[in-house]
């Protein structure tokens, strides 16, 4: 069936068309050198120079990266440690109510999960006087909460195809679970920690709802500032803030991909040279 | 095993059978806190009684045991009626556009070959992976009355519609169309890809066989393709829908705020109104309408899982 199935190459080039278009002209609009956002009064990299001299931005910044370094961590750790025990134990107590706990976080809806929290953390005030202020402290534990329970589901689903017959043989050449799971499981499932801890990472540099309940006075981070910033209107500052965002991860992306794909290429040549030599 | 005598019992208990407990009780433990403690705080509080005390709550005074009172004004209320009903048709229409176009993207990303497909997948997770503030933002500059976009779609209408309904320009911002629009935007990613996921693993050769056999290609999608991917569809629109349906961020930067949604009178509630428990009575009415989505999504990623380590072993 060679027919060229072009229906669905036209919407693919359409979707693709409404994914990058809005991106595109935010970019574009961040060279614009009229104030007002929505109309061209020609080229300028003032908001750039502006934007880069805001030390309120940069400050803001910094602060997301500190908590999305340790909530990523943090998550990274749990998600993986629920992820295995997911996957590897078939039975235990409560089984049903945890694989319910680490479904539940990713579909609810932002706004419960940032009130419960915010009333969580009020109360454990109240009751035990810790943690004392909101800030740094309760952001990272609800970016903690919420963020683990993705990486919990690309370990599962890696560990799940992953072939089990390796870890059975290692075990029936005597080696003991646990030197199973250091030795042989955890390295299998490495690039889905790594791609966990990246995904942790984005989750928690991208939150606005949680954070916006969870924050204490003082402690603003980057997508705080914006939208307190967007929600008055469209500003040229903040389509170079854009356009940085975009460059960056789109970089990134590019090379975490090309790493990727090199590697993917080495395993299948290996594959096949591993193959060649068995049959010769 | 001489290494065994040196080992602490700590770590001996540790190696041997430590460690399962140790993985499953850490998060297990975190979770019930970080999590389900909250929730059960939610579903208490809504049948507290406000007061203006610091926290602004108590339980007991007038109503000994439970308040009821906040479940009542829901219905009494035409706001949170109304809301639902804006929420939940927002929602069902952005996921319906979602499968729309959607589907056939997915569908295509089947057909190309590998190289394309890797490049075209990284294109759909991209945008996921920029901010998703600074995307509904990209919106707000293109939606404005005078941008090139809106004087774009506004000529279009000028040159369709007879001259006498002609407009300057087409009142976009605001309005539940930006809602849907952009929420179709934002979680497109969230459709196309259980959908791929889905379709990739379909058989080929069911459909080839189907067009040996006569079928035409519109009859084999609809006959073949079509009823395979159900759990994918499933999945898919439960990731639009349910998250869709509790929004906060694009209703508060381009929808209507003469006519809220859901999650925006859940936090105004909680932080405007400061009445822990009205808001809560509200969370938990949403929860209560998420139920079945809920279940119905649970059920079918818990089937996959089980097909996929069938698969597997």
């Amino acid at each position: 069936m060679n027919r060229r199935p072009v229906f669905l190459i036209t919407m693919l080039c359409f979707g693709f068309a409404f994914f990058y278009i809005p991106i595109l002209s935010m970019m574009v609009y961040s060279f614009n050198a009229s104030r007002l956002a929505t109309v061209w009064g020609g080229f300028s990299t003032k908001w750039y120079v502006s934007l880069l001299s805001n030390r309120q931005v940069l400050k803001a910044a910094v602060l997301s990266l500190q908590i999305a370094v340790v909530s990523a961590t943090m998550a990274t750790i749990l998600g993986t440690m629920a992820g295995i025990a997911l996957a590897r134990f078939k039975r235990f107590r409560g089984r049903t109510l945890f694989s319910g706990l680490v479904t539940a976080p990713l579909v609810m809806p932002e706004v419960i999960t940032g009130i419960a929290s915010l009333m969580l953390f009020i109360l454990m005030a109240e009751w035990i006087g810790w943690p004392s202020q909101r800030g740094f402290t309760t952001v990272t534990l609800a970016h903690i909460t919420f963020s683990m329970v993705f990486v919990t589901t690309i370990i599962h689903s890696r560990l799940v195809q992953a072939d089990e017959a390796i870890e059975e043989a290692a075990m029936d050449l005597g080696s003991r679970p646990w030197q199973v799971m250091k030795d042989i499981t955890l390295p299998v499932i490495s690039p889905a920690i790594l791609s966990g801890w990246l995904l942790a990472f984005t989750i928690s540099l991208d939150d606005v709802v949680i954070t916006n309940f969870t924050t204490g006075p003082g402690t603003t981070t980057l997508p705080i500032l914006i939208w307190s910033k967007v929600k008055l209107g469209v500003t040229p500052d903040i389509n170079a803030l854009a356009t940085i965002t975009v460059c960056i991860v789109g970089i990134g992306v590019a090379i975490a991909g090309w790493i990727l794909n090199r590697g993917e290429k080495r395993r299948d040549r290996d594959a096949q040279l591993a193959y060649q030599a068995n049959e010769g | 095993m001489a290494e065994a005598h040196r080992d602490t019992p700590l770590q001996r208990w540790f190696n041997r059978k430590g460690w399962i407990n140790v993985t499953i009780a850490t998060p297990y433990i975190w979770l019930i806190f970080f999590f389900l403690l909250p929730f059960v705080i939610v579903l208490a509080m809504s049948f507290a009684t406000r007061t203006p005390t610091a926290p602004p709550f108590s339980f007991g005074g007038e109503y000994p045991l439970l308040n009821t009172d906040h479940y009542a004004r829901l219905f009494q209320d035409d706001l949170y009626i109304r809301a639902y009903l804006i929420s939940i048709t927002n929602a069902g229409f952005a996921t319906v556009m979602c499968l729309l176009v959607g589907y056939p993207m997915a569908l295509g990303l089947t057909r190309v070959s590998k190289s394309w497909r890797n490049v075209l997948l990284m294109l759909v997770i991209l945008p996921f992976w920029t901010s998703f503030l600074l995307r509904v933002y990209a919106w707000m500059g293109l939606m404005g009355s005078n941008s090139w976009f809106n004087k774009l779609v506004t000529g279009a209408y000028n040159w369709v519609v007879p001259s006498d309904w002609a407009l300057r320009y087409i009142p976009m911002m605001n309005t539940n169309f930006a809602v849907v629009l952009v929420t179709v935007y934002s979680y497109l990613p969230f459709m196309i890809l259980p959908l791929f996921a889905n379709l990739e693993k379909l058989d080929r050769t069911l459909d080839e066989a189907a067009m040996d056999l006569g079928s035409r290609p519109a009859r084999v999608f609809f006959d073949v393709t079509l009823p395979l991917s159900v759990p994918g569809i499933i999945a898919g629109s439960m990731l639009v829908f349910i998250p869709a349906s509790g929004e906060l961020i694009i209703p508060s930067l381009v929808g209507s705020s003469s006519r809220p949604m859901i999650g925006r009178v859940i936090a105004d509630e909680f932080t405007s109104a400061r009445s822990w428990p009205m808001a809560s009575a509200v969370a938990v009415a949403l929860l209560v309408l998420l139920v079945v989505p809920l279940m119905l999504y649970t059920y079918y990623e818990g089937k996959s899982h089980e097909k996929a380590k069938e698969e597997a072993s």
